[in-house]
C-alpha cells in the first residue's frame, strides 16, 4: 500500500510539473511601437524596412523630426486588426497626396496608409509588386506577375491606381520582370530585368504613352536593369545588375528626347537624386579576391559627372557593413542611410549632415531600405 | 594534399586485401551448423543507454509501437537536447537539430549505412516510416562500437534506423503483417511487411507502404485583436515506399544482407503563411533508389571484418508555378548518385585490449539542369583508427579519424576565378571513458570529447552563380560528462533508470549565408561561432501495480543556452535562432491484459525566430498532449491489434518555424494484422 501511495504522489507530482509548463504561454496581444529620443531637424519621414523573405516582417517606422523621436514598427500599433500585419518584403514606400503607399513584395499588396496617423486606408492586391511613381492623381506599381496562361508571356505589368478611389484602373503590359518606374513628361518608364532567366535576360526600358496607357517602344540600355529614377532635367538614371557572363553593374544616363545612352558610370547600386547631385552607394566585388569595397559617390547631374569626394565621411563609413537605403532631406540635406548588417538582424539608420558627418543614428527594423519624405 | 590522399588509399587498399585475403583463406573451413542468431543487437541494447560512454537514446519494439509516431520524425519528439524543425504537416519537411549544432551535423544510417545527401546535407526524416523499423537509437558523438565504418566516426551525431529483423521459431517459414492506418489530413496508409525463411541460412524481407494524404489542416494566427482561422492548401502528399532485404549465413558462419529501397512521392509544398497570402502552389517530387550490401565475418578468436557498400541514386523535382519566367515555371531537376564502398577491421590484441582500423570511399555527383549549374563531384576518403580499453569497471575509448574531400566542378564562372577543384584534409580526433566506481551498482561516470568537421553542402557551395572557394569546413567540439544510474526492484517499483548529461558545444566557422552584392546574389561565407552549454536528463521507470497493471513512465527535460559569440556580431550572446532555453517532454503507458493507454507530453519552450532577442523575433512555446490507446487480440496464429490516437488534444495552434503553422488537434485509427 505505501509503495502505492507513493506511485500515486509521483505521477501527481508529475502531472503537476506538466501544469506548471502549460502556463507558460504568453497572451497574445500586439507588440507597440518602441520610441527612441534622437535629435529632431528636417523633415519628417516613414521607412520602410523589407524584412527578410518569409519570416513575414516588413516593417514602418516614423521619425517624427518635429519631436524629435523615432518610433519603431508603429504598423501593427495603428492596425492591430490587419491579419499578419504588414506582411513579407516591403520593397517601396512613397508618400503621395496625403497617403503613404506601402508596397509589400510577397504579399502582394500595396498599402495606403493615412499619412498623419499611420492607419489603413486600403489595401490593393497586386502580386509580386515591386515599385510605385505617381503622375497627376495617379498611381503608377510595376508587377512581375505574368499571366502566362492567358498571355502565353513572361511579361510583367504595370498597374495604374486612381488615388482618389484606390482602385485599379488599368494595367499596361510590359518587359519581363518590371521593376523601377519613373515619369518624365507624359510617359512611364519601366526598367524592365527579365532576372528570372539569367541566360535571356532583359536589357530595355519600355516606354508608355500615360493617354492611351500602351507601350510605345523600348529604349536598349544592359542587361537586368533595377532602379530608375528621373533628374529635374529630363534624364533617366537607371542601374543594371550585371550578369554572370562577366558583365558589371553601372549606371546609365538616358536622354528621353534622343531614347538613347547619354552617359555610362562605373558605379552603381541604390541611389537618390536631390536636385543637381546624384548619391550612389556601390558595391565592388573584387573578381579575384572577392573582396567587396564600397563606395559612396556623387555625381553632379547637371553636367553628368562623376565628382571626385564621398558624400560621407571615411571614419563613418567604416561603422557600416551593408550600406542599403539611401535618401536625402529635400530641405536640410541631410543624408540618410540604412546599414542592412546581415539581412536577418535589426539594422540602423545614420543621419548625415551636408558635409558628410555623422549627426545621429537609431536601430531598425530587418533590412531598412525605403524611405519617404512627408512634404 | 596529394600525399595525404594516397596515404589514405593505400592504407584502404592495405585493409581490404587483408580481409579479403582471409576471406579467401578460409573457404575451405568446415561447414559450421546452425541457423541465423541475432548476436549482435539484442542482447547488450536493452543496458547500453547505461552503459555507453556517448550519451545514447533509444525507442525499440513495443516502447516504438505505442509511441504516436508515424515517422521518425514524430518518434524523436520525445528525444532530450534535439530539435525538431518541422515545417509541419504530413509532408513537411522534418530535420532534427542535436545539440544546437544544426541539421547537418547529425548523420543518419540506415542498417549501418549512412543515408547521406551531399546536395543539402539534410535527411527529411518524415519519410522513413515507423512501419519496417525495430530501433531508433540517438548517439551523442558516435557509437561505441570499434567494428563500423569510419563514417560512424564522422558525423557530430549519428542516429541509427534499424529494419525489423526476421524471428523464426523453431518450424516457422513465414511471417508478415498487414496494417491500414486512417485518420484526418485525408490519410490513408496501408502497409505489408512479408517475411520468409528461404532456407535455414537465408532469409528474405519484402517491405512496402502508401502514403496518401490531401494534408488539409486548420490553423490558426491571432494577436489578441485580430483572429484567423484559415486552411492549410497545398500541403498534399502521395508516397510510396518498397524495401526488399535478403540476408543469410554463409557455411564459415559470415553474415551477409543486401538491401533494396525505393522511395518516391510527390508533394504540394504549403509554404509560408504570410500576409495576404494564404496559398502556395509549388510542388515537389521524390524518387530514391539505394541498394546496400554488407558482410560480416570473424576470423578465429581475434579478428573480425565487416564490409559495407551502397549505391544510390537521388532525383529531385522542384515545381513552382508561380516563378513567371520565359518557360512559365521553374523547373529545377536534381540528380545525386553515390557510390560507397566501406571496410572495418577489428583486432583483439588481448582479453582487453582493441584496436580497430576502418576505411571507406565515397563519391558524390549532383547535376542540375539550372543555368551555369556547377555540377560538382565529390569524393571523399576516411580512415578511421580507433582503440578500446575494457576492465570490468572501465572502459576507455580513443580514436583519429583523418578525413579527405576533394571537390570538382565541371563549369568554372566567368564572374570569379573559383577554382575547378580544392581539397581538403583535417585529422579529427575524439575520446571517451566510462567508469563504474562499485561493481554492486548501475552507476557509471562517463565522459566523451569529440571533434568533428563538416564540409559545405553542395548548395552551401555551389547554389548561387558566386563560386565560393574559399568556404572552409565547419568546425565542433564536443564535450560531455555524464552519469548513469539503474536498478531494479521488488514491489510496485519495478526498475528506474536516469541518465544525466552536461555538455558544452563549441562551433566555429559556422557556415551561415550573407548578403554579397545585392539581394540576389547571396553568398555562403564561415561567419559565426556558437558556444552552446546544456543539461538534459532523461528519467526511466517501470511500476508493477495492482490487478496487473504494467505502468511506464519517462520524463526528460533539457536545458540549453546556445550564444552567438561570433567576434564583432551583432547579437554577440543572444541565443542562437529556434533554440529554446528549456524543453522536456513525459511519457507513460499504462498495459493491463490486451490494453494499453498512453498519454505523452511535450513541451517547447520560448524561441526567437531571428538572430536578435527582441520582442518582434519572439516564438511563443508549445506543448501537446496526446493520447492513445489499443487493443491486442490473439486468435490460433493472427494477432489483431487496434488503435486510436488524439494528438495535440487541446487543439493548440503553434509554429515550430515561424509562419509555418502545424496541426491542430487530429486522430488516427489503425488496424494491424500479424501472422
Amino acid at each position: 500500500m505505501k509503495s502505492q501511495r507513493h506511485t500515486f504522489k509521483t505521477i501527481l507530482s508529475a502531472f503537476a510539473l506538466i501544469l506548471i509548463l502549460a502556463s507558460c504561454r504568453e497572451n497574445e496581444e500586439p507588440i507597440p511601437a518602441e520610441v527612441e529620443e534622437v535629435p529632431g531637424q528636417g523633415s519628417s519621414f516613414y521607412l520602410l524596412n523589407e524584412g527578410n523573405m518569409n519570416m513575414n516582417k516588413a516593417s514602418l517606422d516614423f521619425y517624427d523630426a518635429k519631436a524629435g523621436k523615432y518610433k519603431r514598427n508603429i504598423y501593427e500599433e495603428a492596425n492591430p486588426e490587419v491579419t499578419l500585419g504588414l506582411g513579407d518584403v516591403g520593397n517601396d514606400a512613397q508618400v503621395y497626396g496625403g497617403k503613404l503607399y506601402v508596397v509589400v513584395d510577397v504579399s502582394g499588396k500595396v498599402e495606403v496608409l493615412d499619412v498623419r496617423t499611420g492607419k489603413r486606408l486600403k489595401q490593393i492586391s497586386i502580386k509580386n509588386c515591386r515599385y510605385i511613381t505617381f503622375h497627376q492623381g495617379k498611381a503608377y506599381v510595376s508587377s512581375y506577375n505574368a499571366n502566362i496562361g492567358s498571355t502565353g508571356t513572361a511579361n510583367g505589368f504595370v498597374a495604374q491606381i486612381d488615388t482618389a478611389t484606390l482602385a485599379i484602373e488599368r494595367t499596361v503590359t510590359v518587359g519581363r520582370q518590371p521593376e523601377g518606374v519613373a515619369i518624365v513628361g507624359e510617359k512611364l518608364y519601366v526598367a524592365n530585368s527579365g532576372g528570372y532567366n539569367p541566360e535571356q535576360l532583359e536589357r530595355t526600358i519600355s516606354v508608355v504613352d500615360l493617354n492611351t496607357l500602351k507601350e510605345t517602344n523600348r529604349i536598349e540600355v544592359a542587361d537586368n536593369l533595377h532602379r530608375l529614377k528621373a533628374d529635374k532635367y529630363g534624364d533617366l538614371y537607371v542601374t543594371s545588375r550585371g550578369n554572370s557572363k562577366g558583365e558589371t553593374a553601372k549606371l546609365f544616363v538616358i536622354g528621353t528626347q534622343t531614347a538613347s545612352v547619354k552617359h555610362t558610370f562605373d558605379v552603381a547600386g541604390n541611389f537618390w537624386i536631390d536636385e543637381d547631385l546624384g548619391y550612389i552607394i556601390s558595391t565592388v566585388q573584387d573578381k579575384t579576391t572577392g573582396n567587396r569595397t564600397i563606395r559612396y559617390s556623387l555625381i553632379d547631374i547637371k553636367e553628368e559627372k562623376l565628382l571626385p569626394q564621398s558624400f560621407i565621411e571615411d571614419a563613418a563609413a567604416k561603422e557600416i557593413s551593408k550600406p542599403y537605403g539611401i535618401a536625402v532631406d529635400p530641405v536640410t540635406k541631410a543624408v540618410y542611410l540604412t546599414d542592412a548588417k546581415d539581412y536577418v538582424t535589426p539594422g540602423t539608420l545614420y543621419c548625415f549632415n551636408k558635409e558628410g558627418k555623422k549627426v545621429w543614428s537609431v536601430t531598425t527594423g530587418d533590412i531598412p531600405a525605403h524611405i519617404a519624405f512627408i512634404k | 594534399m596529394e600525399l595525404t590522399a594516397r596515404y589514405t588509399f593505400i592504407l584502404f587498399t592495405l585493409l581490404v586485401l587483408t580481409g579479403m585475403g582471409q576471406v579467401w583463406a578460409q573457404q575451405t573451413d568446415t561447414i559450421q551448423g546452425g541457423g541465423l542468431h541475432e548476436v549482435e543487437i539484442r542482447t547488450h541494447r536493452l543496458s547500453e543507454q547505461n552503459t555507453s560512454p556517448h550519451p545514447v537514446q533509444t525507442l525499440q519494439g513495443a516502447q516504438l509501437e505505442q509511441l504516436n509516431s508515424l515517422s521518425v520524425a514524430d518518434a524523436l519528439r520525445y528525444f532530450t537536447g534535439i530539435q525538431l524543425k518541422d515545417y509541419g504537416g504530413i509532408g513537411g519537411l522534418k530535420t532534427v537539430n542535436v545539440r544546437s549544432m544544426g541539421s547537418q551535423q547529425t548523420a543518419v544510417f540506415l542498417d549501418g549505412v549512412q543515408v547521406g545527401n551531399a546536395q543539402n546535407g539534410q535527411v527529411d526524416l518524415g519519410k522513413f516510416s515507423l512501419d519496417n523499423l525495430e530501433q531508433i537509437s540517438l548517439y551523442n558523438g558516435h557509437k561505441n562500437s570499434l567494428l563500423q565504418p569510419a563514417k560512424s566516426f564522422s558525423a557530430a551525431n549519428a542516429l541509427y534506423l534499424q529494419a525489423r529483423m526476421p524471428h523464426f521459431a523453431e518450424g516457422e517459414k513465414t511471417h508478415g503483417k498487414a496494417s491500414i492506418r486512417t485518420g484526418s489530413f485525408g490519410l490513408i496508409n496501408p502497409s505489408v511487411l512479408w517475411q520468409q525463411k528461404i532456407t535455414d541460412h537465408i532469409y528474405s524481407t519484402l517491405s512496402a507502404e502508401w502514403t496518401q494524404a490531401h494534408g488539409k489542416y486548420k490553423f490558426r494566427y491571432t494577436n489578441g485583436v485580430y483572429d484567423t482561422t484559415a486552411t492549410r492548401h497545398n500541403a498534399d502528399i502521395n508516397a510510396f515506399r518498397v524495401e526488399a532485404g535478403l540476408q543469410g549465413i554463409l557455411p564459415d558462419s559470415s553474415n551477409w544482407a543486401l538491401k533494396l529501397y525505393s522511395y518516391t512521392s510527390e508533394r504540394g509544398l504549403p509554404g509560408a503563411i504570410v500576409a495576404n497570402r494564404f496559398r502556395n502552389s509549388q510542388r515537389l517530387w521524390d524518387r530514391t533508389f539505394f541498394v546496400q550490401s554488407s558482410y560480416n565475418k570473424t576470423f578465429g578468436e581475434r579478428y573480425q571484418l565487416l564490409l559495407n557498400g551502397k549505391f544510390t541514386n537521388d532525383y529531385t523535382r522542384y515545381l513552382d508555378p508561380e516563378y513567371n519566367n520565359i518557360a512559365g515555371a521553374l523547373d529545377s531537376r536534381y540528380t545525386q548518385r553515390e557510390v560507397y564502398f566501406s571496410a572495418a577491421g577489428k583486432y583483439k590484441i588481448t582479453s582487453f585490449w582493441d584496436v580497430g582500423l576502418s576505411g571507406d570511399v565515397q563519391y558524390n555527383t549532383l547535376d542540375a539542369n539550372s543555368y551555369n549549374f556547377a555540377n560538382p563531384t565529390r569524393t571523399t576518403a576516411l580512415v578511421a583508427l580507433a582503440t578500446q580499453l575494457h576492465f570490468n569497471q572501465l572502459e576507455v575509448q580513443a580514436s583519429l579519424l583523418s578525413n579527405f574531400i576533394s571537390d570538382e566542378v565541371e563549369s568554372i564562372n566567368s564572374e570569379t576565378a573559383a577554382p575547378n577543384s580544392d581539397q581538403q584534409h583535417k585529422i579529427t580526433p575524439a575520446f571517451s571513458v566510462l567508469w563504474q566506481p562499485s561493481e554492486q551498482h548501475d552507476l557509471r561516470l562517463r565522459a566523451f570529447y569529440k571533434d568533428i568537421f563538416r564540409m559545405p553542402t553542395f548548395n552551401e557551395r555551389y547554389y548561387t552563380s558566386i563560386g565560393t572557394s574559399n568556404l572552409r569546413p565547419e568546425f565542433t567540439r564536443q564535450f560531455n560528462i555524464g552519469v548513469t544510474y539503474a536498478k531494479s526492484m521488488y514491489g510496485a517499483l519495478r526498475y528506474f533508470s536516469v541518465q544525466t548529461d552536461a555538455y558544452q558545444n563549441y562551433i566555429k566557422d559556422k557556415i551561415v549565408a550573407v548578403p554579397s552584392a545585392n539581394l540576389f546574389r547571396w553568398t555562403m561565407l564561415n561567419l559565426d561561432e556558437v558556444e552552446i552549454r546544456g543539461l538534459e536528463t532523461a528519467v526511466q521507470s517501470e511500476w508493477q501495480l495492482a490487478q496487473r497493471i504494467l505502468l511506464n513512465i519517462g520524463l526528460n527535460y533539457t536545458f540549453q543556452q546556445a550564444l552567438d559569440v561570433t567576434p564583432g556580431s551583432f547579437n554577440y550572446r543572444d541565443q542562437i535562432p529556434y533554440t529554446p532555453l528549456h524543453s522536456g517532454s513525459f511519457t507513460s503507458g499504462a498495459t493491463w491484459k490486451n490494453l494499453n493507454l498512453n498519454y505523452s507530453f511535450i513541451y517547447t519552450g520560448e524561441r526567437y525566430s531571428q538572430k536578435a532577442n527582441i520582442p518582434v523575433n519572439y516564438v511563443q512555446p508549445w506543448y501537446t498532449h496526446d493520447l492513445s490507446a489499443s487493443y491486442t487480440l490473439n486468435q490460433q496464429k493472427l494477432t489483431y491489434k487496434l488503435g486510436a490516437e488524439v494528438n495535440n488534444l487541446f487543439n493548440q495552434y503553434y509554429d515550430v518555424i515561424l509562419n509555418f503553422p502545424m496541426p491542430g488537434r487530429s486522430y488516427r485509427v489503425s488496424l494491424s494484422i500479424n501472422f
